[in-house]
């Protein structure tokens, strides 16, 4: 039997989570696309961007593709393929701290040149910096689990309870009582990290959608016409005033 | 064949007096706001001289172009698509706020409000980025009229190339220095590496007139056109997180005036025309071998709008026709294409540049007169070109690749006018050797010497609007508030959501407002 606070932090809270993540990007894309920019600091400062900047990203990259491993690949499928649980442990370990580690550190040198340099300091908002907090404390939280739950303290095999709440989320088919015995660190890590998908559409963030892929295959010159609006500014109407 | 057509400027450098008028004009017209306190989509620099931003000539540093690669094919100096798609989250190439100069104010409010005390208050200088009392060590336009030469002239990338390639360098001492203005807009190039380097697609060259443009909704801030304009006309607004550039002031192009830079400009040096080229050749010009073949390459790009075919193929490309006539008249086309006194400015980039120049000339005369000889005399001038003060070699590290000759050529061009129209003001007859020296007619050069030195407004700027229909409306953006720009003073607060536009900055959504385009207009049908 699954407490009411169980039910409300694992099932309606996820679903909320997901409701405003994609309601409020749709809606920030399509009211917001002048804000919609990852509103870069490099014109103040370059040296510790060019350290932080690609080690912060490419270990989220290394992160987000673990938990696309973790949490979407049953374990059965795995142990289909032949790969033990210990080998599968170990291997989410060392990785897991890897990548964990390059955004721990690159986290670390962003916020410290965000800290430090006057003008990037200046350039800080106040939705910068609860976006900061809640993403450091998830990756944090995140990396603790990955190290000291699942490493030092011998290993908390979260395939057999978080990934299939999660999976049951998406399926919906969500059951709370899945999750809701888990380590308080790995709870803890889930909620910080339903908040920054709160934030998300909301925060610097969105920058995630526009990576700009289409840029591979795309001709080198772009050519627009002026089509019919020429200068004028209120020409285009959006949304609930468009005939 | 596939004409398009290209609005373009030449400017005529023996004209330029530094004034700076066209880089205030611009300033308080376009770039006046928070977050481009350091920008100037119109500079002024003097030459010889590092430039803004410092050395931005010098594309081994900063990778700006188009280059070669190793099967010929045209790439960008940056480096292929995949390996800068790679560099996405710390530019290497990005220019900082110091390359430029960082940007001040002073603190007036310390004039009135300081206490009474033995000294005169003073208003100190605090940054306009930080508010943080600064001290200034570089500006917008820190080597004014060779200000500071003797220390940094000499890392003057163009003076630096001549010293590569002809092991001679600039004279910086007092009597031998020579120096000249060099006003500077983006050059809206027919093969814009700006708008290739641009990962979301949000910088455009317009198909109507070869505008170049950044897309404010669509830019993402990846800053990568930033770097990849090798005249670093493309600037980052720290505030609002895009590019912006110079718009070749399009809202006024559009209702048939000239940009306001050259609408000010008190030399009236400036010229706007329409160019007709051929679409499909600009990739084969681009990627000649031989840097010095660029220029003659570009010409080939260009099509005579007089040629029947041209007009027809224009026509048939559905270039209107009132563009078509003023490609005919265009005072840009002569003075590229037919008497071929302007230059492109540092061809050697590949990009195609369509704001070109045409190279001064001014000392010569009096140089030769200095020395006893009829300083109007052609053949005592076309002997002194080498000798100028201006070396023709810097000029050609400028405008041609570092080839001398064009050049050369275009400075006797001008010469030969001088004397031949020095001989009908005299009432002598012309020398008929002179014209013919040069290559043009007695006609050609009269027509060069309206064109240059009596040219009224409208044969300056010939300038097809962009729809007479639309006139109207189009007015009333030229004549309505510079201030209510995005980001401007006036922007941000209701007047500009209240126009309804359904566009909402949350980053300038002030507490306590209503953004109008947030919330739906309930009971009001349109």
């Amino acid at each position: 039997m699954t407490s009411p606070i169980d039910l409300l932090l694992w099932t309606v809270l996820p679903y909320l989570t997901i409701v405003v993540f994609v309601g409020g990007t749709v809606w920030r894309f399509k009211y917001d696309q002048f804000g919609w920019t990852t509103r870069s600091s490099q014109l103040h400062e370059s040296r510790l961007l060019r350290i932080g900047g690609p080690l912060f990203h490419l270990g989220l990259f290394m992160v987000i593709g673990g938990h696309v491993a973790g949490l979407l690949i049953p374990k059965s499928l795995t142990e289909w393929l032949g790969i033990h649980n210990e080998l599968y442990h170990l291997v989410s370990l060392v990785a897991g701290t890897i990548a964990g580690l390059a955004t721990v550190v690159g986290l670390a040198v962003l916020v410290y040149r965000r800290w430090s340099v006057p003008a990037v300091r200046k350039a800080t908002s106040n939705n910068d910096k609860l976006t900061y907090t809640v993403l450091g404390a998830t990756i944090l939280l995140g990396m603790f689990v990955t190290v000291v739950v699942n490493g030092v303290q011998g290993g908390y095999d979260y395939r057999v309870s978080i990934a299939p709440w999660f999976r049951g989320i998406l399926m919906l088919q969500p059951d709370s009582s899945l999750i809701a015995d888990a380590p308080l660190m790995y709870r803890a890590h889930a909620l910080f990290g339903m908040a920054l998908f709160l934030l998300w559409p909301f925060s610097r963030l969105v920058h995630a959608f526009s990576a700009p892929v289409r840029y591979l295959i795309r001709p080198y010159v772009v050519y627009r016409s002026r089509g019919e609006t020429l200068a004028t500014r209120s020409a285009a109407r959006r949304g609930w005033d468009q005939p | 064949m596939r004409p398009m057509a290209q609005l373009a400027m030449v400017m005529n450098l023996d004209k330029c007096i530094g004034c700076h008028t066209c880089s205030v004009t611009c300033k308080q017209t376009w770039t006046n706001r928070g977050g481009v306190e350091y920008v100037w989509f119109n500079n002024v620099e003097t030459k010889p001289g590092q430039g803004y931003p410092r050395r931005y000539e010098d594309q081994e540093q900063w990778h700006g172009g188009w280059k070669l690669g190793r099967n010929g094919r045209l790439q960008l100096a940056a480096g292929s698509r995949i390996k800068r798609m790679l560099s996405l989250f710390a530019n290497p190439n990005l220019p900082a706020i110091e390359d430029y100069y960082e940007p001040w104010t002073y603190d007036y409010r310390n004039l009135t409000d300081a206490p009474l005390g033995d000294d005169t208050p003073t208003a100190r200088p605090v940054s306009a980025v930080t508010g943080a009392p600064t001290s200034v060590r570089w500006g917008p336009n820190w080597e004014d009229s060779l200000g500071g030469a003797p220390e940094h002239a000499a890392t003057d990338p163009v003076a630096e190339g001549m010293r590569a390639r002809l092991g001679k360098s600039i004279q910086l001492e007092y009597e031998q220095a020579f120096m000249f203005y060099l006003p500077r807009i983006c050059e809206h190039c027919l093969n814009p590496s700006c708008v290739a380097s641009c990962p979301s697609g949000a910088m455009y060259k317009r198909a109507e007139d070869g505008i170049v443009l950044v897309d404010q909704d669509r830019c993402r801030g990846w800053r990568m056109c930033v770097s990849g304009c090798p005249y670093k006309k493309v600037y980052f607004n720290h505030k609002t997180g895009k590019a912006e550039k110079c718009t070749f002031c399009y809202p006024r192009l559009e209702i048939g005036q000239p940009t306001i830079c050259a609408e000010t400009c008190v030399g009236r040096l400036r010229y706007i025309g329409v160019m007709l080229y051929d679409a499909d050749a600009v990739g084969r010009a681009a990627s000649v071998k031989d840097d010095k073949k660029l220029y003659p390459a570009q010409m080939e790009v260009f099509l005579d709008p007089h040629d029947p075919e041209v007009v027809t193929a224009a026509r048939r490309a559905g270039i209107p026709h009132d563009w078509i006539t003023a490609a005919q008249r265009s005072p840009v086309y002569s003075l590229i294409a037919e008497h071929r006194v302007a230059l492109p400015l540092h061809p050697e980039y590949r990009t195609m540049p369509m704001v070109w120049y045409i190279p001064p000339l001014s000392p010569v005369v009096e140089a030769v007169s200095s020395t006893g000889f009829d300083g109007e005399r052609a053949g005592n001038l076309f002997g002194a070109i080498d000798a100028l003060r201006i070396p023709v070699d810097y000029l050609a590290g400028l405008f041609t690749a570092g080839d001398p000759d064009p050049v050369r050529d275009v400075l006797r061009r001008l010469a030969a006018m001088r004397s031949h129209m020095r001989s009908i003001n005299l009432g002598e007859p012309p020398d008929r050797y002179v014209p013919k020296s040069v290559g043009m007619t007695a006609e050609q050069i009269e027509s060069m010497y309206r064109l240059l030195a009596v040219a009224k407004y409208a044969d300056r700027y010939v300038i097809p609007t962009a729809g007479i229909s639309r006139a109207h409306e189009l007015e009333s953006i030229g004549t309505t508030c510079s201030l209510d720009t995005d980001g401007g003073p006036g922007m941000g607060g209701a007047s500009t959501n209240g126009h309804g536009n359904g566009q909402t900055d949350l980053f300038t959504w002030r507490d306590g407002e209503r953004p109008e385009g947030m919330f739906p207009s309930l009971g009001r049908k349109r």
